[in-house]
């Protein structure tokens, strides 16, 4: 017997998530990874570098974008798909608003739920059979029963009450035409181990997710950024009248949607100040920054299943 | 403050019935832990008043989906997260109630530890001796025996002493006790006695917390077999690159299953039965001089060969058979029971195979333990099956080697996971 030195917790979640990325490449005809720019997908893109590098990628990136994203992000979303030299598709929901697809309800409207729509239209548009996606099992407790590889069906609907088991780490991608795999590579990763390995890694972050001063109001009990640029020079979320605009030094923890990501007051301005901040928050990640997942205690299920990733 | 990254990692599962605690057991740890945060608890506190509870029902934690909500029920296996300051665990929450078996053999998989909780009022049922059954039958090596409820009879050492020694007796029947590692500890999930803290009331058991007893585990890769084993996923040929000298850059891409591996190792390719050596290891940019258990990585080896996902390297001196009849325990995860007449595919590392089913020697009536003669398989069944296989898979037996004794059966005709295989 050689004496074993066990992995660290980080090596380990990186060799499984390495290990699931080679599963999706060896087993899928045509997957995809989700990249939005923010911090989950930056590590599963060095995650990518790890599991298939000197070769590219055996798969291309997509966003799709809302429309409502911070100038930072995607700025920063077009520089590292550059820098890697690896595909970025970018599908939007205004274009599937001009098609008709997406109607919304009022103009300011939230349209993180409506990226299903827009993503579901570009599976079939590029007959992808499976997307990887940066989703955690930690972040909201309908994900705590996803599966690693978790079936869709041809609507992309998710059935909770009927997912594949999974077992040891044998998994199975196999679909039917028009069905697809959502494959999760970070499932076991907590906020936690995302910030320590953004640290270990020295990955680059877009700004916002460091402490900053910003133009926010309080509307419902959270901290709403208002007067936000965005790439088209529009400014979005307008102060309501009777709100007093306040300029505030915050951070992001989550990036989404302008409309409904709520940042969090800080002075963490570097990742390891982060590190130590999120060791002693007393807040969940989505319930300090999501104003979407709190409409009703089953909101993220109900969107996983109408095709949300 | 968990700021440092050299943390071990340890898998655990919780098995139970409905009402022996193990919800409030998982929440309880999560909470002494202070792994749930203030707004989480604010959500379950509204729920617990919302259905008339008095104190916050911990056990809300585990319950995510809609319908388990509804009905107050756990449908699935979930995954939890929470971390000491020395360690990261992943708990494998498999519900107690109906689809037990598939559930439990599905957590059970990629569990190190098994807590097995007993209600101290109740003692040793047949539920625990069909838990403590499959535990052994998937091959978790640590058993935790969680005599819990201690507060419902007065903590009294006695009726610990007596389950402890009812218990021992059993797991000694089934050889579950000769061959795997038990501890058994007293406890009151509800008040915490014992997971987190030791409180007072259990003075007389000088033994560790759960927590400790955790804290101590040997994490699962330093155990697997010394065997290397290397299930090839997929080989990187970027000779479309740009840069010259990656033209006859031929990688094996692939995680080390088991044993460990060096630059300079002679290798075997299988089935084909190509040699080489190891030329280099590489994790991403890093050049690495070995490679151990649970790591991803890529192996460049010193000679052409022709080599595609699905191939296995190994060393030389340790080479499994390559075999196309396997024996093995299979637990049927499916609604749609196994049927003898059809072909199904067999997934065994990353190698697939058309299989047919030669015959059902027996399946295991997992509250007696006896065999019984069958023609199918149904649901949440566990027998003992052998299989024809169209391509030759390269095996080891499942009490060797939980990576590459393990294997799944996928129905062709909807694709699902059907059926689970450990090969004896």
């Amino acid at each position: 017997m050689t004496t074993k030195q066990p992995l660290s917790h980080l090596d380990w979640l990186e060799a499984e998530a390495i290990h699931i990325l080679r599963e999706v490449a060896g087993q899928c005809a045509n997957p995809v990874l989700l990249f939005s720019g923010g911090k989950d997908s930056l590590c599963i893109l060095r995650l990518a570098e790890k599991a298939f590098r000197p070769g590219r990628f055996p798969f291309p990136l997509m966003h799709i974008d809302t429309g409502h994203n911070y100038q930072e992000v995607v700025n920063f979303r077009d520089q590292r798909a550059a820098e890697l030299g690896e595909r970025l598709i970018v599908r939007s929901v205004e274009d599937s608003m001009k098609r008709g697809t997406v109607v919304l309800k009022t103009p300011d409207e939230p349209r993180n739920k409506h990226q299903s729509v827009t993503l579901l239209e570009a599976i079939e548009e590029f007959g992808f059979d499976c997307c990887i996606g940066g989703a955690r099992r930690d972040e909201e407790k309908a994900r705590a029963k996803e599966r690693i590889m978790s079936f869709r069906d041809e609507f992309g609907q998710w059935d909770p009450k009927n997912q594949r088991p999974e077992l040891w780490n044998l998994y199975n991608a196999r679909v039917h035409k028009g069905e697809n795999i959502r494959a999760f590579p970070i499932s076991n990763w907590t906020e936690m181990d995302v910030w320590q390995y953004i640290e270990r890694e020295k990955l680059e972050l877009p700004s916002i997710y460091f402490a900053h001063q910003r133009d926010v109001v309080m509307r419902h009990g959270a901290i709403f950024p208002v007067n936000v640029p965005l790439t088209s020079g529009e400014l979005i979320n307008q102060p309501k009248a009777g709100e007093e605009v306040i300029n505030m030094q915050v951070r992001f923890r989550t990036v989404g949607d302008v409309t409904c990501t709520a940042p969090v007051i800080s002075d963490a301005d570097d990742v390891s100040k982060i590190v130590v901040e999120t060791a002693t928050t007393t807040i969940t990640e989505r319930g300090a920054t999501r104003l979407d997942d709190q409409t009703s205690e089953a909101s993220m299920e109900q969107r996983k299943k109408e095709g949300y990733f | 403050m968990t700021t440092q990254h050299n943390d071990s990692l340890l898998r655990f599962m919780t098995c139970g019935s409905v009402d022996d605690g193990k919800s409030t057991l998982i929440g309880r740890l999560l909470y002494d832990t202070k792994t749930i945060l203030a707004d989480t608890l604010n959500n379950i506190e509204r729920t617990s008043k919302k259905r008339g509870m008095e104190a916050v029902d911990l056990s809300l934690l585990t319950d995510g989906l809609q319908a388990e909500r509804e009905q107050g029920i756990t449908i699935d296996v979930a995954y939890r997260y929470f971390s000491t300051g020395t360690r990261k665990y992943i708990i494998a929450d498999a519900p107690g109630h109906e689809q037990y078996t598939r559930n439990m053999v599905t957590a059970a998989s990629t569990a190190n530890l098994a807590i097995i909780l007993i209600d101290a009022r109740k003692g040793v049922l047949t539920q625990t001796r069909r838990h403590s059954y499959l535990a052994h039958l998937v091959g978790i090596p640590h058993i935790v025996v969680a005599v819990n409820k201690m507060d419902l009879v007065n903590y009294d050492q006695a009726v610990f002493d007596k389950i402890k020694a009812d218990y021992t007796a059993f797991a000694t029947e089934i050889g579950l006790a000769q061959a795997r590692d038990i501890k058994f500890i007293p406890m009151s999930a509800l008040n915490g006695d014992m997971l987190v803290d030791r409180l007072e009331n259990l003075n007389w058991y000088q033994g560790e917390t759960l927590l400790e007893l955790l804290e101590a585990a040997p994490a699962s890769n330093s155990e697997a077999s010394e065997a290397f084993r290397f299930p090839v996923q997929f080989v990187c040929r970027p000779h479309d690159s740009a840069n010259p000298d990656l033209h006859d850059f031929r990688g094996f891409m692939g995680r080390v299953e088991s044993g460990e591996i060096a630059v300079g190792d002679a290798v075997t390719v299988l089935p084909n039965g190509y040699q080489s050596k190891v030329k280099a290891i590489q994790l991403g940019a890093e050049q690495l001089q070995r490679a151990q258990t649970e790591q991803s990585v890529t192996l460049l080896l010193e000679d052409e060969i022709d080599t595609s996902r699905g191939d296995m390297i190994v060393k030389t001196s340790q080479a499994p058979e390559a075999v196309k009849h396997i024996e093995a325990h299979v637990c049927w995860l499916s609604e749609t029971p196994l049927s003898p007449a059809r072909t199904y595919i067999v997934r065994h590392t990353t190698r697939e195979s058309k299989a047919k089913i030669g015959s059902i020697q027996y399946k295991v009536d997992v509250n007696t333990l006896e065999q019984q003669a069958t023609t199918d398989l149904k649901m949440n069944d566990i027998a003992r099956v052998s299989f024809k296989l169209a391509q030759p898979l390269m095996v080891d037996s499942y009490d060797k080697n939980r990576a590459t004794g393990a294997f799944i059966v996928i129905d062709e005709s909807t694709n699902n996971t059907v059926g689970a295989g450990m090969i004896v």
